[in-house]
């Protein structure tokens, strides 16, 4: 089966004055749809670039990444947007909400870019936030919500693009480990239950169990996962409650 | 599309007070600046827009209506032997010594014309009638000097040039941009007061016959008279226009200070928007991160723009009747034909989307990848 990200020696070099710097130094890695996929490693290791190539928001300086099996490197500025836009949904650390917009606003707002406008976005928008748990929080402002309401209005939202690939950063750096574990809980759901692909870095080795995968990335590189042990004290046990509402 | 524009236009109300502040600074200062523009080119122009006449026979080399020079009585004569010539009058401008009752004198501008004829009357009369002109001493003023020239009440005697006058009506709007206001008598009086030889005039005009080609008659009455000029009305207003607006730098001076708040209201809103803009900056990231395209983006912005346009225009015209409506009793009269309303909307949405573009050409370079830090 083709996988939903494929990526080749991946090569992504930051120019900083007249100095070189290499981010990426040869990536090979495969996502498939239906599994979760973590990025691990220390900062500064690569794994934030190489979601920002995956996510078609940097480009690469060599290499290649296909996702769907279509080639994106190489595309132009104009041309990537509509990419993200087809095949990607982003939940970010800081939830990226828009302050201004109430929760189904900004769930909605994905929607009109995707061109799903008045009575049917407004429909949309309010099941997709059933899905998540939020039903009741549609009128709601951000600063109204809890970190894991926010986070889940950010994943209605990247769901609302109906995105195969889902690209996660950090997604529970901002809230609190019951939270976190909820949160990945979806995401996990997301890949097994939703077929999608889910790419999500993170510097938390508690997360790690909700992997199918967990790829170790150091100085631009993918280490095997064998050369690197995660504490088991650092890692959860699967007693967590997954009840969406209990956020 | 959700509404964006509107919540983050609405979301900070000091910021959104500052911006709509500089808009109706902005607006009311181009309107009362362009009003001022437009109040004293009409005011310049004044006599002979309300002239009634189709051509105006002139001394060679007569710039504006005010520089009229004299020239034999015999000429109208020869204009109304024209074919095509309906109707010719003599008309006398000049300026002259108003003294007032506290002994003190103010220029005045005396018109002389005939008050049987259609043409150079007084207009907009609040009191008394054209054919009071042909009282003893009559003359008619307007009701807005009538404080400048210690003026009552109708009968009140004063003195021009050392001659009597007596006050028998009241103009009222009529104003004069030389601040010199007019005061309208019969020809034959008008020559006592400015001392104008008997057999001498300083203007023709003519009204057409029906059916008349103005070019023709024009053409035919300046080969037929020596050593006059003809001008239609327009021509001669126009010629007055110009000369008091741009020949003596009074127009341009006003127009400047329209620029200017035109440069003031772009600054305030350009600065308002970009700042406005950066706070926004993570959430323009966003949307271009989701993969919306740099037009969303701006359609945002812009939207932003037009509504604040909308906004301050409504606001800074409100203030700028007030403003408007005071002027009316004041020597220098603001005008706002709607014509110029309308310009000034959209004046007000070009600067304000203007603004926008410098907030514009910040987000068109705004990575995306910004939504991964931090």
């Amino acid at each position: 089966m083709q996988p939903a990200i494929a990526v080749r020696q991946l090569i992504k070099t930051y120019s900083e004055g007249e100095a070189k710097v290499t981010a990426l130094r040869g990536v090979d890695l495969d996502v498939h749809a239906g599994e979760v996929v973590m990025l691990m490693g220390p900062s500064g290791s690569g794994k934030t670039t190489l979601l920002s190539i995956m996510g078609c928001i940097l480009t690469a300086t060599t290499g290649s990444v296909r996702l769907s099996g279509r080639e994106v490197v190489g595309l132009n500025q104009k041309q990537l947007p509509a990419i993200r836009l087809e095949q990607i949904g982003f939940v970010f650390q800081g939830f990226n909400l828009f302050p201004t917009l109430t929760a189904g606003e900004n769930v909605e707002l994905m929607l009109d870019l995707k061109g799903v406008r008045g009575a049917t976005a407004k429909n949309r928008s309010q099941e997709l936030l059933e899905q998540v748990g939020l039903g009741q929080k549609y009128n709601s402002f951000p600063d109204d919500l809890s970190g894991g309401q926010k986070q889940r209005v950010a994943i209605a939202r990247a769901l609302a693009g109906d995105p195969q690939i889902i690209l996660a950063d950090e997604p529970t750096a901002a809230l609190d480990s019951q939270t976190g574990r909820t949160v990945m809980q979806m995401m996990k759901d997301l890949a097994h239950k939703r077929d999608r692909a889910v790419v999500i870095v993170t510097h938390d080795p508690r997360v790690a169990e909700f992997a199918d995968r967990t790829v170790h990335i150091e100085d631009g590189l993918v280490v095997k996962k064998s050369d690197i042990e995660i504490p088991k004290e650092l890692l959860l046990t699967n007693e967590f409650d997954t009840t969406l509402t209990a956020i | 599309m959700p509404p964006l524009a509107q919540r983050n236009l609405f979301h900070d109300k000091v910021r959104l007070t500052v911006t709509l502040t500089g808009i109706v600074f902005a607006v009311v200062l181009i309107v009362v600046e362009l009003g001022l523009f437009v109040g004293f080119t009409v005011t310049t122009s004044g006599l002979v827009d309300h002239s009634n006449a189709d051509l105006w026979v002139t001394s060679k080399h007569v710039p504006y209506v005010e520089l009229g020079v004299p020239y034999s009585e015999r000429k109208l004569y020869q204009v109304r032997a024209v074919p095509g010539v309906a109707e010719a009058q003599k008309v006398v401008s000049r300026w002259a010594q108003w003294k007032r009752a506290d002994g003190r004198n103010e220029s005045v501008q005396i018109v002389g014309l005939n008050p049987d004829s259609v043409m150079e009357n007084p207009w907009n009369l609040v009191q008394g009638s054209v054919q009071d002109l042909k009282q003893p001493d009559a003359v008619i003023l307007d009701d807005i000097y009538k404080d400048k020239l210690a003026v009552h009440h109708i009968g009140e005697i004063f003195e021009i040039n050392g001659r009597r006058a007596r006050v028998v009506g009241f103009t009222h709007g009529i104003r004069s941009f030389t601040t010199s206001p007019y005061v309208f008598t019969t020809f034959k009086r008008a020559q006592d007061y400015v001392s104008l030889p008997e057999d001498q005039t300083i203007f023709v005009l003519v009204k057409l016959a029906p059916g008349a080609n103005v070019e023709q008659v024009r053409r035919d009455i300046a080969s037929s008279v020596q050593n006059i000029e003809v001008f239609t009305s327009h021509e001669f207003s126009r010629m007055t226009q110009v000369y008091w607006m741009f020949t003596t730098g009074a127009g341009v001076a006003v127009l400047l200070a329209a620029l200017l708040g035109l440069v003031v209201g772009f600054v305030v809103v350009a600065q308002t928007i970009y700042a406005t803009t950066m706070d926004h900056l993570r959430e323009y990231g966003t949307l271009k991160a989701m993969g919306a395209p740099n037009s969303y983006v701006y359609k945002v912005i812009i939207k932003q723009a037009a509504m604040s346009a909308v906004l301050g225009y409504v606001l800074g015209m409100i203030v700028s009747a007030f403003v408007v409506k005071a002027s009316q009793s004041g020597g220098a009269a603001i005008l706002l034909p709607l014509p110029m309303a309308i310009g000034m909307f959209f004046l007000t949405l070009t600067m304000c989307v203007s603004a926008a573009l410098v907030s514009i050409s910040k987000v068109t370079s705004l990575d995306p990848a910004m939504v991964f830090k931090g």
